[in-house]
Formats: structure tokens, sequence, C-alpha cells
């Protein structure tokens, strides 16, 4: 896997597969990133559990916070990392001891270590580095563009509109 | 398709304008709304709150507009736009997003004339001080540096003589002062120049001249090259900061790549106003769809005319970058190779006089000031933009009583040099 660059279709399938999402250092504060970034998932359809030890046991955005990976009650598609990458590895030691295993780990902007990566991906778990879901959903919906920001795809097919206004999917190609 | 990086001419008419969600109207709609409903008050406290994407108010973003910024990041190369009323209300914001009271920024002598009024006396009552430098000689802007230095801004093409600049050596220069490099791309547009594949922060824009291309709408545009680390110094609190405005969110490090041009919209647009109406958005996206067309047409006629006069008999001399032998051709070859635009300047024989019975003597030129239109313009600065000048200031701004700007447009061009050598016939 070039880490690198992704292509439009990896990302895709993984936003458009994934059904329940771990994220790992949700903040209750709501300026935070990973606050912005857990209340879009959930907005988009997405079963969030928020993994912070310091808020175990209290809600965040309404949802049940997990001290961590292990104490989580049911299995989940995917892992976030909203952690430096310095704690990558411990991290990739829990995820490779889930049952089941987890079928995407994804790390935030800034975060990567290759050589987790390799561990992960040899278990058979797809991992994105570097990037942010909601980044990505609002690309490959077209909702960035209403921010101005350069979504860097085209295309003449039709917006796949979701419940309510003003709400994209992720456009089937 | 989705790994197939498209050419320029395609981003020009598909980047950011998918068919219309509602009706599938093909053209973007002209979204003639100030405001949009909420879902609930969850949705409107997600979106005042930044946390989703989506419309509010049209003070702050419209879907029309939203397909212009879209595209013009696309164009230029960049990570987001903020499109706004026009050329000038950009340069207000990208300040007022890097500056405070005290502050001051490194701008080239060689500007648009607007640009020079407008940094060197407006913005002195926001206690913001221009120092201008001379970019041929870097020495005078490096020398100029301090601790309250926020930006260097320069044009990529100057106006009035379209000469080139060396983005790159200014690139080198902010870089290693801290600061980011502005560019105003106005004058060449993205077809000829894409300042940020020269090292280049933040590319402005006034949509008013070649992008919307028709002479028949104002608009500016700030592009956001989502190159520079707003938080490696304390320079921009702007963005390396907690925010009052929204409760403590740190711009950069929430936005990213992109939060100079979100900065620039939630702090900027929002709090001083000057927003892009959305018609104007409309006529603007349908001109850059034909932008490529259009400016290598300008580039053409332009390159005609200026061989066409350099051998005039009533003409003293012609500043054109795209003249061989001209002193800055080398640099226009480097940076422009497709051509070196449509505005530059010549001398009428005769001086003051000569000039305006030049301008009063053509018939299908338009004698205006403004530049970048499907039309051939022209100006005699010295009796119209520059009149209040003593001479001696006119020659220094480069608008000495000879001093004739041509704006190319893309007319057939035996027509245009018809015009011009009637004209010249009657000065004298
Ligand atoms: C190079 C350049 N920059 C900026 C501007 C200002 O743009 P606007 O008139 O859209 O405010 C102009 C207008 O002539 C210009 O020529």
């Amino acid at each position: 896997m070039d880490h690198d660059h992704y292509s439009d279709d990896y990302i895709r399938s993984i936003l458009t597969s994934v059904k329940s999402v771990a994220i790992i250092g949700a903040s209750a504060k709501q300026v935070r990133p990973s606050y912005f970034v857990m209340k879009y998932m959930m907005d988009k359809g997405f079963t969030v559990f928020p993994i912070n030890p310091g808020h175990a046991g209290g809600e965040i955005l309404g949802r049940m916070t997990y001290a961590s990976l292990a104490e989580l009650p049911e299995p989940v598609d995917m892992v976030d990392v909203f952690r430096a990458s310095a704690a990558v590895p411990g991290i990739t030691d829990e995820v490779l001891a889930m049952e089941p295993l987890p079928k995407v780990v994804w790390m935030q902007l800034t975060v990567r270590d290759d050589d987790s990566a390799k561990r992960l991906e040899a278990a058979g778990i797809d991992v994105v580095m570097n990037r942010c879901p909601k980044i990505e959903y609002g690309r490959l919906s077209g909702e960035i563009g209403w921010s101005g920001v350069n979504s860097k795809t085209i295309s003449a097919r039709r917006p796949e509109v979701r419940a309510g206004f003003q709400s994209f999917g992720i456009r089937n190609k | 398709m989705s790994q197939r990086v498209p050419g320029f001419d395609t981003l020009a008419i598909h980047s950011g304008a998918q068919p219309d969600p509602a009706t599938g109207a093909r053209t973007t709609p002209i979204y003639q709304t100030t405001a949009y409903v909420f879902n609930d008050t969850d949705h409107a406290a997600s979106l005042f709150g930044l946390q989703a994407f989506g419309n509010i108010y049209t003070r702050i973003m419209n879907p029309t507009q939203a397909v212009l910024e879209e595209r013009l990041a696309a164009l230029e190369g960049g990570t987001a736009a903020l499109a706004v009323a026009s050329g000038h209300a950009a340069q207000m914001i990208v300040f007022h997003t890097l500056m405070t009271a005290g502050d001051n920024f490194i701008a080239a002598r060689r500007l648009y004339g607007g640009s020079i009024n407008q940094f060197g006396h407006s913005f002195k009552n926001f206690g913001w001080e221009v120092r201008w430098a001379d970019v041929d000689d870097p020495e005078t802007i490096a020398s100029q540096i301090d601790d309250r230095t926020k930006a260097l801004f320069i044009e990529s093409f100057a106006n009035p003589a379209g000469f080139v600049t060396d983005i790159e050596a200014m690139a080198k220069i902010a870089h290693d002062a801290g600061i980011p490099l502005i560019v105003d791309n106005t004058m060449a547009s993205p077809y000829l120049v894409r300042p940020f594949e020269h090292g280049a922060d933040i590319v402005v824009h006034s949509l008013t001249k070649f992008l919307g291309g028709h002479g028949n709408s104002m608009g500016g545009v700030i592009v956001d090259g989502g190159t520079f680390d707003w938080s490696a110094s304390d320079k921009y609190p702007m963005l390396s900061t907690p925010r009052d405005e929204y409760g403590g969110v740190v711009l950069h490090e929430t936005f990213g790549n992109f939060s100079f041009a979100i900065a620039c919209r939630v702090l900027g647009l929002r709090d001083l106003g000057p927003a892009i109406a959305p018609m104007n958005a409309f006529l603007i996206l349908t001109g850059i769809e034909t932008l490529a067309l259009r400016m290598q047409r300008h580039c053409d006629n332009a390159l005609a005319v200026a061989k066409h006069l350099k051998d005039h008999p009533k003409v003293e001399w012609v500043e054109y970058s795209g003249l061989e032998g001209h002193h800055n051709n080398a640099l226009q070859k480097r940076y422009s190779p497709k051509g070196a635009g449509s505005v530059f300047t010549f001398g009428v024989k005769g001086g003051y006089e000569a000039g305006v019975k030049f301008v009063e003597g053509v018939e299908i030129i338009s004698h205006l000031a403004n530049i970048g239109d499907t039309r051939t313009l022209v100006i005699h600065p010295a009796s119209t933009t520059h009149r209040q000048l003593t001479d001696e200031q006119r020659e220094k701004a480069g608008a000495g009583n000879d001093v004739v700007r041509l704006s190319i447009g893309i007319e057939d061009v035996a027509d245009i040099i018809a015009d011009i050598d009637q004209a010249l016939d009657k000065t004298a």
C-alpha cells in the first residue's frame, strides 16, 4: 500500500462500507477537532464509540465513552486514531488484540507510523494514515466545496442527497 | 476516472459544478437568496460552530459563489478559495487576516495604482504600514523586513506595463523571513501563470478582469496555497490561537492546509462584509469556462499589436515583455511561456497632447479605466488616473505624459491594428 497517495476508490470503499467507528482520543470539548469529526460522522449515520480514559463512563455527544478498545461492548468496523504518532505502536498492539479485528485503522492528519501500518496490514486490516475522515467524506460527497475547498473531484453525476437540508452522502461512481 | 488528473481546460469547465441536486440543472444555478433553512437547532449549531459544511447566510457563503471558489482553487492548484465583491475586497481581507495595528508588510513598488492607493492611504487608518520595495533589487526587500513584517506582496505581471516578476526569488526572500508570499495574479490569470508552482503561499485576483473576462461583473478571490505553516511562529494569531469568536477554536489546527481560506471567510468576510453577488459569481463562472481560449487569443493579439507598434513611425517606445530583446523577455519565457498577457504600454510621439489625441481618436477601442475585457481598451494615465500628480510623480509611477496603456481584446487583430493606426494618424 502506498501511504503517500490513496486513490479516491480506496477511500470511498472504506467510507461506504464502514458502519461503526471507535474514536481514540475523542474529546468532550466542543472546540476540539476530534469533537468536530465525531459529530460529523454521527450526522452521516456512523455509529461512534468515543474512547478516552479521562472521560470514561461519561458521555460525549450522547455516546458512552470507554477507557480503551478492550472495553468496547461490541465489535467495530474501524478504529480512528486522534493521538500523536508516538502512541500508534501501543494502539496497534491493542487493535491486534481485538476480537474480531476491525476492518480499518484510520489515523488522523499528521498521525503516521509505517511500521504499525505493516503489522496491521499483515493482519488483513486496511490502513489510512495522515488523513481526516471528515475531510475525505466532504470531498467525495462534494460537501466540502460548499466551503470553497478544492475537492479535487469532478463529476457530471447527481450528488447523493441525504435526508433533510444540506446533506450529501458519498456518491457512487 | 477518479485517478486521472483532469487538464486545465477541463477543470475550468467542471470544477465545483456538479448537476443541481434538486432540479438536475446542469449549469450552476444563481442561488439568489440571502439565507438557508436549518433542519433543526442542532444543525444550526453545527453550522455556526463550523462543525458541519453548509450554508447559513449569503454574507458568508452562497452555493453559486462556492462553485466559483472551488473552481478557482482548482485552476490555481490551491487547497481552497474565498470569493468576495472585488479585487480590492480580497486584498483587504487577506491583510485583515494577517495583520494587527502596528504591523507592516512589504509590497512591490510596481503595482496597480488602485492597490498603491489602498495600501498607502486606506490601510494606514487600520494601523497597517506598507513598505515599498523594488523587486528588481531584492536587497530593498530583505533590508526592510523586521519582527512585525507579516507578508510580501507582488503582482505576477505588474500593472500597467505587464512586467513579469521573478516569483521564485520573491518566495525565497519571504520564506527566509518566515512570512508568506502573496501574489496578485490578475494580469496573468492561472492560464498563463500558477504562482503556487513557484512558491507563492496566497494568490489573489480581481475577477473583474480576465477571469470574468467580459467586463460585466466585479469580483475578487483569495486562494489558499495550503503550504504556509501558520503555527510556526506567533505572528499569525488569527490562525494559530484560540478564537473567542468561535468559543476557542484554533483555525489552523482545525482546518489544516485550508485554514487560511476558512479564516478569511469566517473572520474577515463575516465581519467586514464585502460578499460577492450570486449573479456576479454566475457571470464570472461562465466567463471562466472559456478562459484558456480567450487568454491565448488575448496574448496572440497583443503580441501582434506590440510588434506592429514597435515599427510604427509615430511610436517612441513599446514596453511588452513578449517582444524579443525586451529586458523582461527572459522572465516572461520562464514564467509564462504561453504568452505575455494582453496589457502593456507604449509611448506616443508628441507627449501629453498626442496621448490625449490618440485616446480621443480611437473608434472601436474603448477609452476607459479597466483591463481584461473581450474588447480592446485604452487609457492615457497622465490625463486620467494620474492627472492629479506632478510631471515628476507621473514619471516615477510609469505614467509619464506620453504613456498609453492598452488592454488588447479578442477582436480580429487586423481591426484593432487599423483602429490604432488611424488614431495615431490623428496625433500629429
Ligand atoms: C492587478 C490588479 N489588482 C487588483 C485590482 C483591483 O480589483 P477590483 O477593481 O476588482 O477591486 C485591479 C483593478 O484594476 C488590478 O488591475
